[in-house]
C-alpha cells in the first residue's frame, strides 16, 4: 500500500476496515495497562491521590494540540497538494480534537479544584487551552455553517493554517498577561524532575490516548466518506428526477447530464 | 394553532440543522466572556464581582447578533409574502418567529450560563440569579430585537444599523436584569422589585414587539 | 365569483407605474397580464395579493368566502421560490400546507403531479431551479386558494414542465378557479389579455 492507494477514497475504506479491529484492540489493552499502573502508581505526598488525574490530564492536553497539528498538516494537504483525502481527515478531526480539549479542561478544572479552591483560574495554561478549546469550536461552526464541503474545506483550511500560526503567539499573550497580573505562578505540575514510578505510566497512557484517537479519526473519516457519498448519491438522485421527466423534452437533457457530472 | 405551531417547528429545524445560526449564537456568548478577563485582568474577586454584568452583556450582544437575519432569510426567499398573506394574522406569525428563535438561539444561553459562572467564579446562588435573570429578561431581548429585524428587511440593510437601533431599547432590561442578579448577590435592595419589573418589561414587549414588527413588515414588503 | 379592480393606480419609489387601471375576471378565466418590462405587471399581482397598498382604487372579489379577505383566498408565486434549502422537499411541502391552511389535498398526490413524488426526501438545496420551481407548484395543488396569481410562472420550467403545468391550471379553471398571470412566454392555456403601459 502506497500513499497514492491511499489516496483513493475506496482503498482507504478497504484499508481502515481491516486496521480498525486492530487499533481498537491496541487501544483498549493499552488503555488497561495505562489505568492499571496508574491505579497503582504511588500518592505524591504533596497531592496525595489527586495527582492520579493527571494521568487522564496530561495526555488530553498533548492530544488537544496534537490534533490541532494533525489538521494543519491535512490543512496543507488541501490547500497545497489538493489530497482527496485531506478535508475529509481534517473535518473528522476537530471534534475529536474539540473533546480531548474538553477533557483536558475538565480534568484540569478537577485537578485545581482543591488546589485552588475553585474550579476554575486563569491560569496561564489552562487559559490557552480555553481559547484552543475556542477555536475548535469555531473551526467546527464553520464546516457546520457551509454545505458544500469542498467550499468549506479550504475555507476552514485557512483558518486552521492561521491558527496554527497564531497559537504560539497567544499562549506567550497568555503567559505575559498572567505574570503580569500574578506574579507567582499558581501551579506547578510535577515539576521537570518527574519520578520513574510516574514517568511509565503517563508514557503508557500517552501512547494509549494517541492510539486513542487515531482509532476514532480513521472512524470518523469512514463515516465522513460515507456521508459524503450519501450527499452525492442524492444529488444524482435529483439529476436524474430532471433527466426522466424531461426525457420527452429533448433539448432540456443537457443541463440535467451536467449536473450528474459534477455530483 | 397548527399553522403556528408549523412555523415555530420549521424555524427550529432550519436553526438546528447544517447553516443553522443557533449554536453559533452560543459559542458568540462563550467568547465574549472568555474575553472580558483579558481586558479586566484575573483577578477572581473583581471578576466575580463583575460577573452578572459580563454575562449580561454577552447575552445581550449574541440574542441580538443572531436576531439580524430572523425576517432576512423570509424575506430574500420569497416565505414572507406568503406568511403576509395567509390566514394567520401577521402578528402572530412574528411572535411565533421570536418565540421560535427565543428557543433555538435564547434558550441554549441560558443554558449555557452556569459553565461561564464557573469561568468568572460566580458562586451557586450567583449563578443562579444570572441564569433566572436571563430566562426572565433574553424574551424581551428577542422580542424587542424584532422590531429592529423586521426595520432591517424595510431598510434593505442589516447588521450594524439594527445593532444601533435596537441596543438603546434593551437599556431598561439590562438595567434590572444586571440589577436583580447583584440584588441576589450582595444585596442591599431585595431581589423581588427589580426582578418583577424585568419580568413585566419582557411581558409589555411580547405585546408590543409583534405589533410593531408587523407594522413595520407591512410597509416594507415591495 | 368575480374579480374586479377598478381605477388601480400604483406608485413605487415616487414613480406612478400605472393609473387608471380596470380589469375584470370571472370564475374559470385566466387572465394573462402582458407588457414591456417595467410596465407594472408584478405590482399588478402584487396589488391583489397585498402585498401592496394602491395609491388608487379598488379590487374586489364577489362571490368569494365572505369571511376570508382577498389575499387569504389567493395563491402568489413570486420570482422567489419560498423555499428553505436546509428542508426535505416533503418538510418544505407540508410546512406551507400546514401554514396556510384551508381546505387541503394530499402531499404526495401533488409531487406526484409535479412529478417530484421519487424527490420527497432529498434536501431542496439539491433541486435545480426547474425542480423548485415544480415544488413551488405542488405548494399550489396541495392547499386549495381559488385565485392563482402567477408571477412568470413557466420560467425555468422546461417544454415538459409547461406542458404538466398547462394542464394543472386548466384543472384548476375547469374547477372554477381563476388565474392572474403575468407573463412574457405564451401561457400554454386558452386566457385573455390584459396589456398595460402600452404596447410593447
Amino acid at each position: 500500500m502506497t500513499l497514492i492507494d491511499l489516496a483513493n477514497p475506496t482503498r482507504f475504506l478497504a484499508l481502515t476496515a481491516r486496521v480498525l479491529p486492530w487499533l481498537a484492540a491496541a487501544t483498549v489493552a493499552l488503555l488497561a495497562i495505562g489505568l492499571y499502573q496508574s491505579a497503582v502508581a504511588p500518592d505524591d505526598y504533596q497531592q496525595g491521590a489527586t495527582v492520579k488525574i493527571m494521568f487522564i490530564h496530561v495526555p488530553n492536553a498533548w492530544l488537544s494540540m496534537f490534533v490541532w497539528g494533525v489538521m494543519s498538516i491535512a490543512s496543507l494537504g488541501t490547500l497545497v497538494w489538493r489530497h482527496p483525502l485531506a478535508d475529509v481527515a481534517a473535518k473528522a478531526a476537530a471534534p475529536i480534537g474539540a473533546a480531548f480539549t474538553f477533557l483536558a479542561l475538565l480534568t484540569g478544572s478537577l485537578w485545581g479544584r482543591p488546589m485552588w479552591g475553585t474550579y476554575w483560574e486563569w491560569d496561564a495554561r489552562l487559559t490557552s487551552v480555553l481559547i484552543l478549546f475556542l477555536m475548535y469550536l469555531g473551526l467546527m461552526a464553520l464546516w457546520r455553517a457551509v454545505d458544500d464541503p469542498a467550499r468549506a474545506a479550504r475555507a476552514a483550511a485557512v483558518l486552521t493554517l492561521v491558527g496554527a500560526i497564531n497559537l504560539p503567539i497567544i499562549k506567550f499573550s497568555v503567559d505575559w498577561w498572567n505574570t503580569l497580573h500574578q506574579p507567582a505562578s499558581v501551579m506547578r505540575m510535577g515539576g521537570p524532575a518527574l519520578d520513574r514510578s510516574f514517568l511509565i505510566p503517563l508514557l503508557v497512557m500517552a501512547i494509549a490516548f494517541t492510539l486513542l484517537f487515531v482509532t476514532l479519526h480513521l472512524a470518523a473519516m469512514r463515516n465522513e466518506i460515507l456521508r459524503r457519498r450519501v450527499r452525492s448519491l442524492q444529488m444524482i438522485q435529483a439529476s436524474r428526477i430532471a433527466f426522466s421527466s424531461e426525457l420527452g423534452a429533448g433539448p432540456r437533457e443537457g443541463s440535467a447530464s451536467k449536473g450528474a457530472g459534477t455530483a | 394553532m397548527t399553522a403556528l405551531a408549523a412555523l415555530i417547528r420549521r424555524d427550529i429545524r432550519i436553526a438546528l440543522r447544517v447553516g443553522g445560526g443557533a449554536l453559533i449564537g452560543v459559542l458568540f456568548f462563550l467568547t465574549v466572556v472568555v474575553l472580558m478577563p483579558f481586558a479586566v485582568g484575573p483577578d477572581l474577586a473583581l471578576l466575580s464581582r463583575l460577573g452578572p454584568a459580563i454575562l449580561w452583556l454577552g447575552a445581550l450582544l449574541a440574542s441580538l447578533l443572531t436576531l439580524d437575519r430572523l425576517f432576512m432569510a423570509d424575506h430574500e426567499d420569497g416565505s414572507l409574502d406568503l406568511i403576509a398573506m395567509s390566514r394567520t394574522p401577521l402578528e402572530l406569525a412574528c411572535a411565533a418567529k421570536a418565540l421560535a428563535h427565543w428557543l433555538a438561539a435564547g434558550l441554549p444561553l441560558i443554558i449555557a450560563t452556569p459553565v461561564l459562572g464557573l469561568l468568572l467564579n460566580l458562586d451557586m446562588v450567583a449563578t443562579g440569579a444570572v441564569a433566572l435573570t436571563l430566562l426572565a429578561g433574553t424574551p424581551a431581548l428577542t422580542f424587542t430585537g424584532m422590531i429592529g429585524a423586521a426595520l432591517a428587511v424595510t431598510l434593505h440593510r442589516g447588521g450594524l444599523l439594527m445593532a444601533v437601533l435596537v441596543l438603546p431599547l434593551s437599556i431598561p432590561v439590562l438595567i434590572f436584569g444586571v440589577a436583580a442578579s447583584q440584588a441576589a448577590i450582595v444585596g442591599p435592595m431585595s431581589f423581588g422589585a427589580p426582578f418583577s419589573i424585568l419580568c413585566a418589561l419582557s411581558l409589555v414587549s411580547l405585546v408590543v414587539g409583534p405589533f410593531a414588527a408587523a407594522a413595520s413588515l407591512k410597509h416594507g414588503l415591495d | 365569483m368575480r374579480l374586479c379592480g377598478s381605477g388601480l393606480t400604483c406608485v413605487r419609489g415616487g414613480r406612478e407605474v400605472f393609473t387608471g387601471l380596470d380589469f375584470d375576471a370571472a370564475a374559470g378565466e385566466a387572465i394573462a397580464v402582458v407588457g414591456r418590462n417595467g410596465s407594472g405587471k408584478t405590482s399588478l399581482l402584487r396589488l391583489i395579493a397585498g402585498l401592496l397598498i394602491p395609491a388608487g382604487g379598488t379590487i374586489a372579489l364577489a362571490g368569494g368566502d365572505a369571511e376570508l379577505t382577498l389575499p387569504e383566498q389567493c395563491h402568489y408565486l413570486g420570482h422567489r421560490d419560498a423555499l428553505k434549502p436546509a428542508l426535505s422537499v416533503a418538510e418544505n411541502l407540508s410546512f406551507w400546507a400546514d401554514f396556510l391552511g384551508g381546505e387541503r389535498f394530499d402531499a404526495a398526490e401533488s409531487l406526484a403531479a409535479v412529478g417530484l413524488d421519487h424527490a420527497s426526501d432529498l434536501p431542496a438545496a439539491f433541486l435545480s431551479a426547474g425542480q423548485r420551481r415544480r415544488l413551488s407548484l405542488a405548494r399550489l395543488l396541495t392547499v386549495h386558494r381559488p385565485v392563482w396569481l402567477l408571477d412568470e410562472p413557466t420560467t425555468a420550467l422546461d417544454v415538459a414542465g409547461q406542458d404538466m403545468f398547462g394542464g394543472l391550471m386548466r384543472d384548476h379553471l375547469a374547477r372554477g378557479g381563476l388565474i392572474i398571470a403575468a407573463t412574457h412566454a405564451p401561457l400554454g392555456i386558452e386566457s385573455r389579455e390584459l396589456r398595460i403601459g402600452g404596447t410593447a
